[in-house]
């Protein structure tokens, strides 16, 4: 018994290579974020990226499902300064919000009444936080984005409604929420589908006279709005540069394309001037 | 024709052939969400019990999508190969399950009756069978295409090396390229998604994919995936281009939410053909589906959503492509919602394109918002891999860093060749043996120092 003890304390020859086998090109995985030269165990990838893999995709999914804190975006984003409204979509719960979009993209009818009941004079623009689907990405990036672009609206002298707080909320539930109070274009901002490496990543949504039935072919995006993506400071004036065009063109969608590169400076958009 | 049948104490009534058909398929969530799903269980079974009475021949007489309103109709019903189908006219559809299980439907047989067979009967059939049934008449088809290899052999399942990247940078293109070439992928086609569409930027991922090809003189073929008419224009400007890709579904109106039409696709496939870059035949367009991509564009006709995608097989056909494959969880959860039903339709892809004499592959994939997770993906490219599937996805570590998607790996393919002995294209896996990749059983060899193919690399090279 207690040699065999021993022997099996000891390994043989034949186990004493490593079980992985890494790869001779691992320098070329510094030139992309795809998991390249990951080595590997036999087939198989070595248990460190199964794991690592395992943990983004893990963030990814609790993106999806974390339940959306709204009553805390609403207080968040009233210490900015905005008035604000919370919403609900049609969706009773997220199963049913991930089974139809349908249900996504319009009010439930006491959110519908609460709406109407709040509608005052026509405004420039109606804003939209919208969880869609990530609720991380709102959590993390709609108040330091709404701070940005606070400057940008009060630069340009915009009149804004109530900001909307939506919950189990697609892009197309800002055409019902901007018709209801009156405004001349919507912007939605909502948690984009996660990837493995973005979970938390923000898109933003322009529509220009924003009716139930706007097609996507009539808004203009922003994508990709997060620390390692594009910051909210460049977001905010893409947005505000898109706004003023649409507001001036009467449009959004294919024919509006976004040029505002062309008033960076050194890649970095210009202070917003307030008077 | 309104088809009746009873199941247990109670009569169903189906209005007519595709509302039959639509409550005889499994469930799924985009049957549901445009509303023509079965209401229980109980009527589900009824509906598939009814259409196992069907004649096949009533496929022939009834369109489940107007012939009159849909070029798709009229391309099926018009190169319908009445002489192929003389086997299969007197049967109905419960029939043809036994046929295509027996063992009288040789790989052979199979062949012949391949031009007779329509999507709607292949779909039909599809919703009789269980999973071991797709599978086991899968494998009994055979699909041989060819453009600088042989794709589609017994014994044999190629891989689409995929290195997207974010922002089409060169240098990361590139090095997922050689990571995927020293894993031993890439015999079906080296073939990118591009984050641009202009056509600069796609001329030079053309131009960088074929300088690989043409330095290390791989028997393989490129392919940038952008919309056929991009595809076209670039090929009239001089740009070296292997294969054109487009995206196809089942019927006129969806083709046209994608900017297709039949005559574009003839278009693009001349465009190809008159490089005569193949040089081993000349199977040059690459095609991908997906269940739901027809609803998606609001253009369905009420038709269930896998009889559709049998239908962009259809489509696909007369172009004799190289590579078909189905797309089949990147849709999202409101179509397949979670393993289960991502696992069946994928069979159900597989099954009716190789039935129908498609090179059909799959790219075995999932979104973060579907109830699915690589467990789930382990099983469809297993259970794919005993069908005898043509081809699958090659990505690094399974994440697509430019689609925000989960496909399968480079390592994944090397554990279907180990577990079910699958070899790549012959003409592929010789030159990955010359050039000292993999070992003459196929496995990788153990790579010391800098390997040859790695002079690709300016950042290796430097």
């Amino acid at each position: 018994m207690s040699d065999a003890a021993t022997d099996g304390d000891r390994p043989a020859d034949s186990v004493s290579e490593p079980a992985v086998i890494e790869d001779s090109w691992r320098r070329l995985a510094g030139v992309t974020p795809a998991r390249i030269a990951l080595g590997r165990a036999g087939t198989g990838m070595p248990t460190r990226e199964v794991l690592r893999f395992a943990l983004a995709h893990a963030q990814a999914r609790d993106a999806v499902h974390l339940p959306f804190e709204s009553a805390r975006m609403a207080g968040d984003i009233a210490a900015l300064g905005f008035e604000t409204l919370e919403l609900a979509s049609a969706a009773p719960a997220r199963d049913a919000y991930l089974r139809r979009p349908d249900l996504g993209r319009r009010l439930s009818e006491e959110s519908r009444a609460l709406l109407a009941s709040r509608a005052g004079a026509p405004v420039d623009v109606a804003l939209v936080v919208a969880d869609g689907l990530s609720s991380t990405a709102i959590h993390a990036q709609a108040v330091p984005f709404l701070t940005a672009f606070k400057a940008r609206i009060a630069e340009a002298g915009w009149s804004v409604g109530p900001v909307c707080i939506a919950s189990q909320a697609r892009v197309a539930l800002g055409d019902e929420v901007g018709e209801a109070l009156r405004a001349s274009a919507c912007v939605v901002l909502i948690g984009e589908r996660p990837g493995l490496s973005s979970p938390d990543s923000l898109g933003l949504y322009l529509t220009f006279a924003p009716r139930a039935g706007r097609s996507d072919a009539e808004r203009n995006c922003i994508s990709n709005v997060r620390g390692e993506g594009l910051s909210h400071e460049l977001a905010a004036f893409k947005l505000a540069w898109l706004l003023k065009e649409a507001l001036a063109r009467q449009l959004t969608g294919v024919s509006l394309k976004d040029e505002s590169d062309l008033l960076l400076v050194g890649g970095r958009p210009p202070p917003a001037r307030i008077g | 024709m309104a088809y009746r049948t009873v199941a247990g104490s109670q009569t169903y009534a189906f209005a007519d052939l595709k509302d039959l058909m639509a409550k005889a398929t499994p469930l799924r969530s985009g049957d549901m969400l445009a509303g023509v799903a079965a209401a229980t269980a109980e009527e589900n079974v009824a509906a598939r019990m009814c259409l196992a009475d069907v004649p096949l021949r009533a496929f022939l007489n009834e369109a489940l999508v107007p012939y009159e309103e849909d070029e798709v109709t009229r391309l099926i019903i018009d190169s319908h190969d009445a002489l192929a189908f003389r086997t299969l006219s007197h049967m109905t559809v419960g029939d043809f399950r036994d046929f295509l299980l027996s063992g009288v439907a040789t790989s052979e047989v199979l062949a012949a009756i391949a031009p007779g067979v329509t999507p709607e009967m292949a779909a039909a059939v599809s919703k009789l069978m269980r999973n071991q049934d797709l599978i086991a008449v899968a494998k009994k088809c055979r699909v041989v295409t060819r453009f600088r290899n042989t794709i589609g052999l017994p014994g044999t399942m190629a891989v689409r090396l995929q290195p997207n990247h974010p922002t089409d940078d060169p240098a990361g293109v590139t090095a997922s390229i050689l990571d995927g070439l020293l894993y031993g992928c890439g015999d079906a086609v080296i073939g990118i998604n591009p984050a641009s569409d202009s056509v600069p930027v796609l001329s030079e991922l053309l131009k960088l994919i074929d300088g690989i090809i043409q330095r290390f003189e791989i028997p393989t073929q490129a392919c940038v995936l952008t919309h056929v008419t991009t595809s076209t224009e670039v090929i009239n400007r001089g740009v070296p281009v292997d294969l054109v890709f487009q995206s196809v579904a089942g019927t006129q109106k969806a083709n046209a939410s994608f900017g297709i039409d039949l005559a574009t696709l003839k278009e693009g496939r001349e465009a190809a053909l008159s490089l005569k870059r193949g040089t081993l035949g000349d199977n040059v367009m690459y095609f991908e589906t997906g269940q739901g991509s027809a609803l998606s564009a609001n253009a369905h006709y009420g038709v269930d959503q896998q009889t559709l995608e049998a239908r962009a097989y259809a489509v696909c056909r007369p172009f004799k492509p190289l590579l078909v494959n189905t797309v089949v969880g990147f849709i999202g959860p409101e179509y397949l919602y979670d393993g289960k039903q991502i696992i069946r339709a994928g069979l159900e892809d597989h099954f009716c394109g190789k039935l129908m004499g498609v090179p059909l592959g799959c790219d075995v994939c999932y979104t973060n918002h579907a109830e699915a997770d690589q467990d789930d993906m382990d099983t469809l490219m297993t259970l794919l891999g005993a069908a005898g599937v043509t081809y699958i996805m090659g990505i690094p570590g399974s994440d697509d860093v430019m689609l925000n998607y989960q496909s399968t790996s480079f390592h994944d393919q090397l554990y279907l060749r180990q577990v079910l002995g699958l070899k790549r294209a012959p003409e592929f896996e010789a030159w990955l043996q010359r050039m000292g990749i993999t070992e003459p059983d196929g496995s990788l060899r153990k790579q010391h120092g800098i390997h040859p193919l790695l002079a690709a690399s300016p950042e290796l090279a430097a």
